[in-house]
């Protein structure tokens, strides 16, 4: 009975979802409040149903209810209870749900904080998100249909995915699926925008958390999946060019490039019509990911089990949603667009700048992802495209990034003066040079010009970034005067050096060695010494495994043990690979199993071991940027009502009234 | 004007994403299926001789296209290794635009399943085999007949359902 109600609960679901898009859009044309405010009672039911719905297939999973067709597809009755629950978006309709989850939350979250908007904004904010839940619940209810009974019901469950059965990968899907389907809040503000023409300051004001949270979510979600790739897919690599990983690149991109626009169009009243352009496209990207991982039109190893039906189903509603709101704005944003005149040499030329390089970047990723797919359909012959392509394209439109952020950190906004500039930027970039020249050589011995410039570019960034605060701290009103929103943003700006750094040290001084050991001997590598005790069998709750064992030490002083499995998962027989590292803040000891070259697998093995230095500052970076992101929404600019905005809510309330 | 690029844009991408649709990699067979393989002369990864498609004839086999930088190939390795040890299944390497240190290293790591490993650096041969990306997998008849393509990695189940019936041998 209880996936019948989770059905159920989903169809009605839809059907308050409907009425969330049409009921106040109705309510706004002939002016009726009743109407309008039914919006906010209807994101409070779908959220309710959905979650009702979501419990449901999360119970059928608890109960090991294998006569759910989904649940006996992707679970287990050995498979440990966190897997078990991690499994309802295991695999393709439940992570729809997932997705449906997050998008009513949002939904509801809006709703919740809508008092400090004017009615009409409101209103068509929470009508668009209707209609994007109404499409996704179509999706799922028609083609998608988590509930769906077996009959005769399954004897067992056919076991997750072992690739999925990991602590980092519970987390992932859901903290990308936040980011993605929080870009549908941006979204449904651009169209708020457009249809009312409020396209002001204080538009930029309340778009601005939204797009930040949703971006800090996509952050933490595509750090979390390469955190995994890297303990888990057993070779060192932490980024892959994989065409999913690609599709949650893209989105962020351009999210990034929208925080930056927003800023702009909040300050100083620009850019107004690119940055509800950026809005559309960061959610067309979104949906374009999902299309991607889920119609089979591009190859990866991610891929869910790809049905022609679903992808003409997601296109469908992707050219429906997306096509619309590009018409509307093709209609209204030539009207709202202001040319006020803009300086180059000052903060918003440097963010132009800015946008110019993320959305070059992204469209690079694009072009890459979806090249094949463009060759095939005309014809014009089968290519592949590698991580060749990407690491080729993606660092020459990066690394000026990093160059903008130390500059534009003493550039003042409307208008800049480079002599000012020089004068304030002679010391850091003295430091960037000396440290960039320098620090490859001392620590590591050797450099190049990779290494210097990444690592002199990283300084820069750093110390730009910590050069604004204390400018700020000095000037008149101290340190305390510095709002979270600053230090949120300087935090993210630190973290993009730290990344840069990292990445630029790690790509440059990585060590890594292949070896053949018996049990008892030993390798050396970077000075650390390896001993290879041999391997044993060991249980796991659903898999066996060959556990080894690896002694690290330095100086005859024993400093870690590594314990790398292979490991067999009797259902599905697969062998997955699961690395061990050993952490420092300089450096990653990281072994993983090969294979075994003898008949008896505790004798001669092959093994991969790696010494990457500076590893944990491309997560650190990245940590470094969502927590600036958290900072910057825990501003309380964003919650309190202005005078003058709560005089323009009640007008707009009298107006109606 | 310039506010309808945008739309314009995404027409033409979803023009390009339906006709992808047909195109799915995974289900729509090569056109070469049933047609005898591509005349091809590369030399074998050790540089040592050279291996062209008459030297292959005379027996079915697995024509496996990868590369060292090809993730999904790892996925499909376990299973690579595991026919490489019987004696009925022949596979044959085609090493995919990538370097010979770079795919020795990785055989070397990962183990070598090929009874053969030709190398096509510029991917030339792989255009006349319509190599989408790495991996593909071809089953090749004792007539040096293409029939049947796999395209992304060989998953046991593609093994047991789509590969093994058509190589003639049990699964």
């Amino acid at each position: 009975m209880i996936p019948e109600l989770g059905h159920g609960a989903l169809i009605f679901a839809l059907i308050v979802a409907l009425v969330q898009a049409l009921l106040p859009s109705y309510g706004l044309i002939r002016g009726d409040r009743r109407a309008i405010a039914s919006a906010t009672s209807a994101a409070h039911a779908q959220f309710a149903l959905v979650l009702l719905s979501y419990l449901c297939l999360s119970w059928a999973f608890y109960a090991n209810d294998f006569s759910v067709a989904y649940v006996a597809q992707n679970s287990h009755s050995e498979l440990p209870l966190m897997y078990r629950l991690a499994a309802v978006w295991g695999a393709h309709e439940g992570s729809l749900m997932l997705w449906m989850l997050m998008l009513s939350g949002w939904t509801l979250a809006v709703a919740r904080y809508h008092h400090r908007l004017p009615a009409d904004v409101a209103a068509i904010v929470l009508a668009t998100l209707g209609a994007v839940s109404t499409a996704f619940m179509l999706f799922i209810l028609f083609t998608s249909n988590p509930f769906e009974r077996l009959f005769p019901a399954a004897v067992e469950g056919r076991d997750l995915n072992p690739l999925l059965q990991d602590p980092g990968l519970v987390f992932h899907p859901p903290m990308l699926y936040l980011g993605y389907v929080g870009f549908s809040v941006a979204f449904a503000f651009a169209i708020a925008a457009l249809v009312t023409g409020r396209l002001d300051t204080a538009w930029a004001r309340w778009t601005r958390p939204w797009t930040t949270a949703a971006w800090l979510c996509l952050t933490i979600g595509i750090t979390l999946g390469s955190w995994w790739a890297y303990h888990e897919l057993g070779w060192g690599g932490w980024w892959f060019w994989d065409p999913v990983e690609n599709a949650s690149f893209m989105p962020w991109l351009v999210g990034t490039a929208l925080i930056h626009s927003l800023a702009v169009t909040e300050k100083r009243g620009l850019f107004k019509s690119w940055t509800v352009l950026l809005a559309i496209l960061a959610f067309a990207l979104s949906l374009l990911g999902t299309f991607l991982v889920r119609s089979g039109v591009l190859v990866s190893v991610h891929a869910f089990a790809s049905d022609p039906a679903r992808g003409v189903f997601i296109l469908g509603f992707m050219t429906l949603l997306i096509g619309s709101a590009l018409l509307l704005y093709a209609w209204r944003a030539p009207k709202l667009a202001t040319d006020a005149p803009m300086r180059m040499y000052s903060r918003e030329g440097f963010l132009l700048l800015n946008n110019v390089f993320l959305t070059a970047a992204a469209a690079a990723v694009f072009i890459g992802t979806l090249y094949p797919l463009f060759a095939d359909a005309l014809n014009a012959g089968k290519v592949s495209v590698g991580p060749p392509y990407f690491n080729a394209v993606f660092a020459p439109l990066t690394l000026p990034l990093a160059f903008l952020v130390g500059l534009a950190a003493v550039v003042p906004w409307k208008r800049g003066d480079w002599r000012e500039s020089l004068r304030r930027l002679r010391g850091i970039a003295v430091a960037a040079v000396v440290v960039g020249a320098l620090l490859p050589w001392a620590v590591y011995d050797r450099a190049s010009l990779g290494a210097c410039l990444g690592t002199g570019l990283a300084v820069w960034a750093m110390l730009g970034a910590v050069h604004e605060i204390w400018r700020r701290a000095r000037s008149g009103h101290g340190i305390s005067s510095i709002t979270p929103a600053i230090w949120g943003m300087s935090l993210a700006h630190v973290g993009l050096g730290v990344f840069v750094l990292g990445v630029t040290i790690v790509s440059s001084y990585s060590l890594e060695r292949d070896v053949r050991l018996g049990p008892g001997e030993e390798t050396e590598l970077s000075g650390y010494r390896f001993r290879f005790d041999g391997v044993v069998e060991s249980q796991g709750p659903n898999y066996v495994a060959d556990t080894g064992t690896i002694r690290i030490s330095r100086n005859d002083r024993e400093i870690a043990v590594l314990h790398p499995e292979k490991r067999l998962y009797r259902v599905q027989r697969n062998v997955m690979t699961d690395a061990d590292v050993d952490h420092s803040p300089i450096r990653d000891l990281y072994a993983s199993l090969g294979e075994p070259l003898t008949d008896d697998p505790s004798g001669e093995w092959a093994l991969r071991l790696y010494y990457k230095p500076m590893m944990r500052l491309v997560w650190g970076g990245a940590s470094l940027m969502a927590i600036g992101g958290l900072l910057a929404i825990a501003d309380r600019r964003y919650r309190t009502v202005s005078a003058a905005q709560r005089k323009a809510v009640a007008a707009l309330a009298g107006a109606r009234a | 004007m310039r506010y309808l690029i945008p739309i314009a844009l995404v027409i033409v991408l979803v023009g390009f994403l339906a006709v992808g649709l047909k195109l799915d990699p995974r289900k729509v067979p090569s056109p070469l299926v049933g047609k005898p393989m591509p005349a091809f002369s590369l030399p074998s990864l050790d540089g040592s001789r050279t291996i062209d498609d008459a030297a292959l004839r005379g027996r079915p086999l697995l024509i496996n296209y990868w590369a060292s930088w090809c993730r999904p190939c790892l996925e499909e390795h376990p299973l690579m290794m595991q026919l490489a040890a019987r004696s009925d299944v022949n596979i044959v390497g085609i090493n995919y635009k990538d370097s010979r240190a770079d795919a020795q290293r990785w055989l070397a790591r990962h183990g070598n399943p090929f009874g053969e490993i030709a190398q096509d650096v510029e991917g030339a041969a792989g255009l006349d085999w319509g190599v989408y990306g790495v991996p593909e997998t071809f089953v090749i008849d004792a007539g040096g007949s293409i029939v049947y393509k796999q395209i992304g990695p060989m998953t046991v189940h593609d093994w047991q359902t789509e590969v093994a019936p058509r190589l003639g041998v049990r699964p």
